[in-house]
C-alpha cells in the first residue's frame, strides 16, 4: 500500500513515517490508501484519520463502511502502509467480533476518549468493480481532450482550469497517452509569474497543478481551431506523432473539456479566431460517422456556454456548460500574490466534486449536474442529455473521468517445444556481444568547451549614424547647386 | 489636444463652405435654366435621348450584373466537389455478401453403401443466412464437392494412427486459403477412438466417420457440414467480424477482445526489473523471438505486417502493492486489483512516434526481492497457473518469479537467466487471444489434433482471414456510406480530385472483394478488401477534407453588404424607375386611345 495520496483541502504531503497526519485547522485529510478486499468485496480505503482532541467524529464519506478499528499505537513509528495492513489483518483474524456492533457498543460516533486512542479505517466497497458487470457499459478505453483556448497572463485561470481537470483525470487512471492536452499559453514560464514553473489552482498557493509529469501536447500557437478540429476528426497531417492524435475507436469514451472566452454560439481561440457551435457539432458528427467514440461527455466552462451544445445532433453525446445563453461565467479565487484569479467558479466546484471520486466510486452523472448550484456559481449551469442513450443516473462519473481497464486472466498456454541447439547458439552470441561491447560514454550534449573558448563575435559593420543624414544633405546640396533656390516652388 | 481642437475648427468652417456651395449651385441653376427657357424644343429632345440612353445604360448594368456577376460569384464561392460514385456507394449498403467455402469431400472405400457410391462424384451446395441488423445481407455458402478416394489416398489410410495417416496423405490439389479437405473413413475404422465422430487436423484436413445406413449421403452431408462450419465460418468468427451489425442477443463480450483489423502491428516485449539492486536479469529475447514468435507470426503474415522490438525497464513498478499471504509466505495480486496495475507502468513504456499501427505490449515482470514470490489470484482466490493476465486490445503481463534458492548467496545482485519457453508459451497464447484466435471449442465427439510447432493451426489462420475480410468489407461500407452521408449533411466539405480517385479505387476494390468472396478465393478477396480499407481510410481522413468554411448567416451578410449594396442600390432603383415609367407610358397611351 505504497500509493498514499492525499486528497481534498490542505494538500501538504505527509511523510510515510509520521505517526498520523495532523489535520490543519478544520480541514480533514482523506486518504486513499489503495484497495483492500473485505468480505469478498473490493474496498477502497478512504480513511478519515483524526487528531486527538477532535470533538466530533469526522464526516464520513457517503456509503463507506468501517473496516477496522486500529489503536493509535499501531501507527506510531512505522510506515503508514504497514500499519494499515497490520490493522486490517488483525481485524480479519478477529472475525468473531462484529465490528459494527463493537463500534456501537463503544458509542459511535465515538466519544472523545475513543477518538483519542483509535482510528477507524473506513472503506468504500463495491462488488461491481473488476467484474464483468462493469463491462456492460460497453467501452474498453477512455480518452480525454482538454482544451484551454485563451492566451495572456490575465487568463491564468483558464490554464489552471484545464490543468486541474488534467490532474483529476490522470489521478483517476487515464494515462497520458490517452490525453490530448491543449494549452494556449504557457503560464508556468510567463515572466509575470512570481513563482516560475508553477501553476496554482488554490488560494495561498496550496496546490501546484503544473507538476513534474504534465505532458502538454499542443502548446501556445499550436492551439488553433483548425488543429482542434483536426484532432477530433482525425484528419491530421501524416507527420503528426502518436501523442498528438486522438486514436479512439468505437469502444472509446471521450471526455472533452473546453474553457476560454466565449459568446453566443462561439468560443474564442487565441484572440484571433473562434469556433462556432455549428462547426463543433459537425465535427462531432464526423467523429460519430467514423465511429470514433462510443460515448462522449462535453464540458465547457465559458460565458454563454450552453449555446455551444445547442446545435449538437450526433447520438451518445452528453453536454454540460457553466452558464446559460445570456449569462456570464464567473471566476473564483483571486490571489493577491499572483495577482489574477486562479480558477473559474464552475470548474472549481466540479473539481471539488471530482476530488471525492475514486476509481471505485458509484457517483453518477446526476450528481455532477448538481455540483454548482446558482448560489455558488452565480451563473446557471446547464446540461443536455437528450442525445444520450442511457439514463444519466446509470452513468458513472468514472465512465468518463477514469479508466478502469478490462482485464482477463490468461488460462491457456501454447505448448512449445524448446529448441536446445538454437538456444545455446544465441546464448553464445549474447556472450560474444557482451565481450565485444566497449564501455559506453555519454555523448557530449553541449559543446561547453567550444562555447567558453570561442572568440568574441566580430561586429557587423554598420555605416556611422550621421552617414545617411550626410548623404541626404549632399544630394540636396547638389540639387540646389544645379537648380538654385528659386526652383524650389517646382519641387514642392 | 490636437484631436480635441479639430472638430471645433471643422464646425467653424463648415457653414462657410456650405454657404459657398449653395451660392455656386444657385448660380449654376440660373445658368442652365436660362437657355432652357429660351429654346425649349431642342432641349426637350436632348433630354429625351439622354433619358433613353440612361435607361439603356441601367439595363446594360443590370444584365451585366445578372449575366456575368452572378455566375462569377457563384463559381468563385462554390466549394469544389469532384464527382463521386454516389449511386454505387448507395448500393453498397444493401449489398449481398456471399461467403463461399470450397470443401472437397473424399470418400474412402467402404465408408458409404455401394448404392450411394455410384452416385459420386457430384457437388452439393448448402447456403445459410446470417441475420444482420442492417440492410446488408450475409450468406454462408458451403460448396461440398463429393468424390471417391484415389489410390494414393487409399494407401494413406492403411496406416495405424490418424496422425500418420494424415502425414501420408498426398498434398491436396487445392490447398489454398479458406479451402477444406474432408475425408470420410469407414464406420468401423480404428483410426479414430470409438467415442469420437470426427478428427480435425492441424492443417486444412478433417476426417469424419462414415455410415452405412439408408440415405447415407444426407446423413453424411449434415456431419460434414458441421465439421466444415466449425473449421471456417462459425458464429463466433462472424460475431468478431461484424461487431455492432449483429442483433443484440448475439453480441458477446469476447468481441471486444481482439484488435481491430489493421495493416500492421507493433509488438513490444518489455522486461520490467523494479529491483536491479538484487536482480540482474538476462533474457534471451532475440533467440525467443527467432524461435517461437517469428514462426508464429510468419503464419499470420497474410493478415498484416509485424514489427517487433524489446526493451528492459529498470525501477518500473506496478501500480498496486501486493498483499502478503502468511499461509504460503508469498505475495499475491488479487484479481480485482489487476485493472489498476497497468496504468502506472504504461507511462514508462513509450511508443514509437513514427508508426500509427496498434501497439501490443507484452510485459515480463520480475518482482522485487521484497515482494517475491508474487502470484496472481483469480476471482475465487485460487492461484493462477500461468501467473499472467491480459487486457483486450492492449497486451499481456506475466509475472516471473525468481527461484528462491538463488537468494542463498551474499553476492548481490543475483544473476537471473529467464527461461524463455514458459514465458513465450504464455505470450503466444495471449497473442492468439489478442488477434482473435480463441482456443477452439469443439463439440464433445470431435477429436482435435495438436497444433503444429508454430502454435497455430492452418484452419485457424483461415478463420482469422475470413473474419478480417468480412470486417474489412463492413468497415469500408460504413466508411464510404458515412462519407457520402456527411457530404450530404455538411455542405462545406471540399472534395479534391485525389480524394475522389481514392473513393473510386475503394469502391472498385470492394466490389472485386465481394466477387472474389462469392467465388471462394479467400486470399484474393482479403487482398482486395485491404486495398479498399486503405483507400477508403485515406479518403475519409484526408487533411483537405476538413471544412473550415462554415460562416453563420449574419457574418455572410456582413461580408456581402458592403460589397453589393453600393452596386445593387442604383441598379435596383433605376430598374424600378424604368418599370414605373414604362407602366406610366402604357397608361398614357391607353388614355390617348
Amino acid at each position: 500500500m505504497e500509493q498514499v495520496q492525499f486528497l481534498g483541502p490542505g494538500m501538504d504531503p505527509v511523510s510515510e513515517n509520521r505517526p498520523h497526519p495532523v489535520p490543519s485547522g478544520e480541514s480533514l485529510h482523506w486518504l486513499t490508501l489503495g484497495e483492500v478486499s473485505h468480505g469478498g468485496q473490493q474496498c477502497f480505503l478512504v480513511s478519515a484519520l483524526w487528531a486527538p482532541g477532535m470533538k466530533a467524529g469526522p464526516p464520513q464519506p457517503a456509503g463507506s463502511l468501517p473496516l477496522a478499528l486500529a489503536p493509535l499505537s499501531t501507527f506510531s513509528k512505522r510506515p503508514l502502509s504497514t500499519a494499515v495492513l497490520e490493522a486490517l489483518s488483525a481485524e480479519e483474524s478477529s472475525k468473531a467480533r462484529n465490528l459494527e456492533n463493537r463500534l456501537e457498543i463503544d458509542g459511535f460516533p465515538p466519544s472523545p476518549l475513543v477518538v483519542k486512542d483509535f482510528i477507524v479505517l473506513r472503506g468504500l466497497c463495491s462488488p461491481a468493480l473488476g467484474r464483468p458487470g462493469q463491462l456492460l457499459n460497453g467501452h474498453t478505453n477512455n480518452w480525454a481532450v482538454l482544451v484551454c483556448t485563451s492566451r495572456f497572463w490575465f487568463n491564468y485561470r483558464h490554464v489552471a482550469n484545464t490543468l486541474s481537470v488534467y490532474r483529476s483525470v490522470k489521478r483517476l487512471g487515464i494515462p497520458d497517452s490517452h490525453i490530448v492536452l491543449m494549452l494556449a499559453d504557457d503560464m508556468a514560464c510567463n515572466p509575470r509569474n512570481p513563482k516560475p514553473a508553477t501553476v496554482f489552482s488554490h488560494k495561498n498557493m496550496e496546490l501546484n497543478v503544473y507538476g513534474d509529469d504534465v505532458e502538454v501536447d499542443y502548446r501556445s500557437y499550436e492551439v488553433t481551431v483548425e488543429n482542434f478540429l483536426r484532432v477530433l476528426t482525425g484528419r491530421v497531417p501524416p507527420s503528426t506523432p502518436r501523442s498528438k492524435r486522438l486514436l479512439s475507436d468505437d469502444r472509446s469514451n471521450i471526455l472533452i473539456y473546453m474553457t476560454g472566452h466565449g459568446g453566443n454560439g462561439f468560443l474564442k481561440f487565441q484572440d484571433s479566431e473562434e469556433i462556432t457551435n455549428v462547426e463543433l457539432a459537425d465535427a462531432f458528427e464526423q467523429m460519430w460517422q467514423k465511429r470514433r467514440y462510443h460515448e462522449m461527455l462535453f464540458i465547457i466552462d465559458t460565458c454563454q456556454g450552453a449555446s455551444m451544445y445547442e446545435r449538437f445532433y450526433s447520438p451518445n453525446v452528453m453536454a454540460l456548460a457553466s452558464s446559460q445563453v445570456g449569462e456570464d461565467s464567473l471566476s473564483h479565487q483571486p490571489d493577491l500574490a499572483i495577482g489574477v484569479h486562479l480558477m473559474d467558479r464552475y470548474t472549481f466546484y466540479v473539481l471539488e466534486f471530482l476530488e471525492e471520486i475514486h476509481p471505485a466510486s458509484q457517483a453518477n452523472m446526476n450528481d455532477l449536474f448538481q455540483v454548482c448550484p446558482k448560489s455558488l456559481c452565480v451563473s446557471t449551469p446547464g446540461h443536455r442529455t437528450d442525445l444520450f442513450q442511457r439514463n444519466p443516473q446509470n452513468v458513472l462519473i468514472t465512465d468518463f473521468f477514469g479508466s478502469v481497464r478490462k482485464v482477463e486472466i490468461t488460462t491457456e498456454r501454447v505448448a512449445l517445444k524448446p529448441d536446445p541447439s538454437s538456444l545455446g547458439y544465441s546464448h553464445l552470441k549474447c556472450q560474444k556481444d557482451e565481450e565485444l561491447t566497449e564501455p559506453l560514454n555519454y555523448a557530449e550534449q553541449l559543446p561547453v568547451a567550444q562555447i567558453i573558448h570561442q572568440k568574441p563575435k566580430q561586429k557587423e559593420w554598420h555605416p556611422p549614424g550621421g552617414f545617411i543624414l550626410g548623404l541626404w544633405a549632399l544630394i540636396l546640396m547638389v540639387f540646389f547647386k544645379t537648380y538654385g533656390i528659386k526652383h524650389m516652388k517646382y519641387v514642392f | 489636444m490636437a484631436e480635441g481642437r479639430m472638430p471645433e475648427r471643422a464646425r467653424l468652417e463648415r457653414p462657410r463652405g456650405d454657404r459657398g456651395d449653395r451660392e455656386r449651385n444657385q448660380a449654376l441653376a440660373a445658368l442652365t435654366l436660362d437657355p432652357g427657357s429660351l429654346q425649349p424644343a431642342p432641349r426637350l429632345a436632348r433630354r429625351k435621348t439622354e433619358k433613353i440612353r440612361g435607361k439603356h445604360a441601367a439595363l446594360c448594368f443590370a444584365t451585366m450584373a445578372v449575366m456575368l456577376g452572378l455566375p462569377l460569384w457563384w463559381k468563385t464561392t462554390e466549394t469544389y466537389r469532384a464527382a463521386l460514385p454516389y449511386s454505387q456507394i448507395g448500393h453498397l449498403d444493401s449489398m449481398l455478401l456471399r461467403l463461399r467455402v470450397p470443401v472437397s469431400v473424399v470418400f474412402i472405400q467402404g465408408s458409404l453403401p455401394i448404392v450411394d457410391q455410384q452416385k459420386l462424384p457430384f457437388t452439393v451446395v448448402n447456403e445459410r443466412d446470417v441475420p444482420l441488423k442492417c440492410k446488408m445481407k450475409l450468406k454462408c455458402r458451403f460448396q461440398l464437392a463429393y468424390r471417391m478416394a484415389g489410390s494414393h489416398e487409399e494407401k494413406a489410410f492403411k496406416k495405424d494412427t490418424i496422425e500418420e495417416a494424415e502425414a501420408a496423405l498426398p498434398l491436396p490439389k487445392e490447398d489454398t486459403l479458406g479451402s477444406l479437405n474432408i475425408f470420410v473413413i469407414p464406420e468401423k475404422s480404428s483410426l479414430l477412438p470409438k467415442d469420437k465422430m470426427s478428427y480435425i487436423g492441424p492443417k486444412r484436413t478433417a476426417f469424419v466417420r462414415g455410415t452405412q445406413v439408408r440415405q447415407a449421403l444426407t446423413v453424411m452431408g449434415q456431419r460434414i457440414l458441421q465439421v466444415a462450419q466449425s473449421m471456417s465460418l462459425t458464429d463466433e468468427v462472424l460475431a468478431a467480424a461484424l461487431g455492432d451489425r449483429l442483433p443484440e442477443d448475439k453480441v458477446s463480450l469476447d468481441k471486444r477482445r481482439p484488435l481491430k483489423s489493421s495493416l500492421g502491428y507493433e509488438i513490444t516485449f518489455s522486461l520490467l526489473n523494479p529491483d536491479p539492486k538484487s536482480h540482474e536479469v538476462h533474457w534471451d529475447i532475440e533467440g525467443a523471438v527467432e524461435n517461437y514468435v517469428q514462426p508464429f507470426l510468419s503464419l499470420l503474415s497474410v493478415v498484416g505486417n509485424f514489427s517487433m522490438d524489446s526493451q528492459i525497464l529498470y525501477y518500473a513498478m506496478l501500480g498496486v502493492t501486493p498483499r502478503f499471504d502468511a499461509a504460503s509466505s508469498s505475495y499475491t495480486l488479487a484479481a480485482y486489483s489487476l485493472p489498476h496495475v497497468i496504468n502506472p507502468v504504461e507511462a514508462r513504456l513509450g511508443s514509437r512516434a513514427t508508426s500509427l499501427y496498434p501497439v501490443i505490449n507484452f510485459l515480463l515482470y520480475v518482482p522485487e526481492r521484497a515482494h517475491s514470490p508474487l502470484y496472481i489470484q483469480d476471482k475465487d482466490g485460487a492461484r493462477v497457473a500461468t501467473n499472467a493476465f491480459h487486457s483486450p486490445r492492449w497486451g499481456g503481463i506475466m509475472v516471473y518469479n525468481v527461484d528462491p534458492s538463488a537468494y542463498n548467496t551474499t553476492k548481490y545482485p543475483v544473476k537471473v537467466d529467464v527461461d524463455m519457453v514458459p514465458v513465450m508459451e504464455v505470450f503466444l497464447s495471449q497473442m492468439r487471444l489478442l488477434f482473435g484466435i480463441p482456443p477452439p471449442q469443439m463439440p464433445e465427439n470431435f477429436l482435435l489434433g495438436d497444433p503444429p510447432r508454430e502454435g497455430l493451426r492452418s484452419w485457424e489462420v483461415d478463420r482469422l482471414v475470413w473474419a478480417r475480410t468480412v470486417e474489412n468489407v463492413a468497415t469500408v461500407v460504413t466508411t464510404l456510406t458515412s462519407l457520402a452521408e456527411l457530404l450530404d449533411k455538411i455542405g462545406n466539405i471540399v472534395i479534391k480530385d485525389n480524394v475522389a480517385s481514392e473513393v473510386y479505387r475503394a469502391v472498385d476494390a470492394i466490389q472485386e472483394a465481394v466477387v472474389e468472396l462469392s467465388a471462394g478465393n479467400l486470399e484474393l478477396a482479403f487482398r482486395y478488401s485491404r486495398e479498399a480499407v486503405t483507400s477508403s481510410e485515406k479518403a475519409f481522413f484526408d487533411p483537405s477534407l476538413l471544412h473550415l468554411l462554415y460562416f453563420p448567416d449574419d457574418q455572410k451578410f456582413a461580408i456581402y453588404i458592403p460589397l453589393f449594396l453600393p452596386m445593387a442600390v442604383p441598379i435596383f432603383l433605376s430598374m424600378i424607375k424604368i418599370i414605373v415609367e414604362n407602366q406610366k407610358a402604357r397608361k398614357d397611351i391607353e388614355k390617348v386611345d
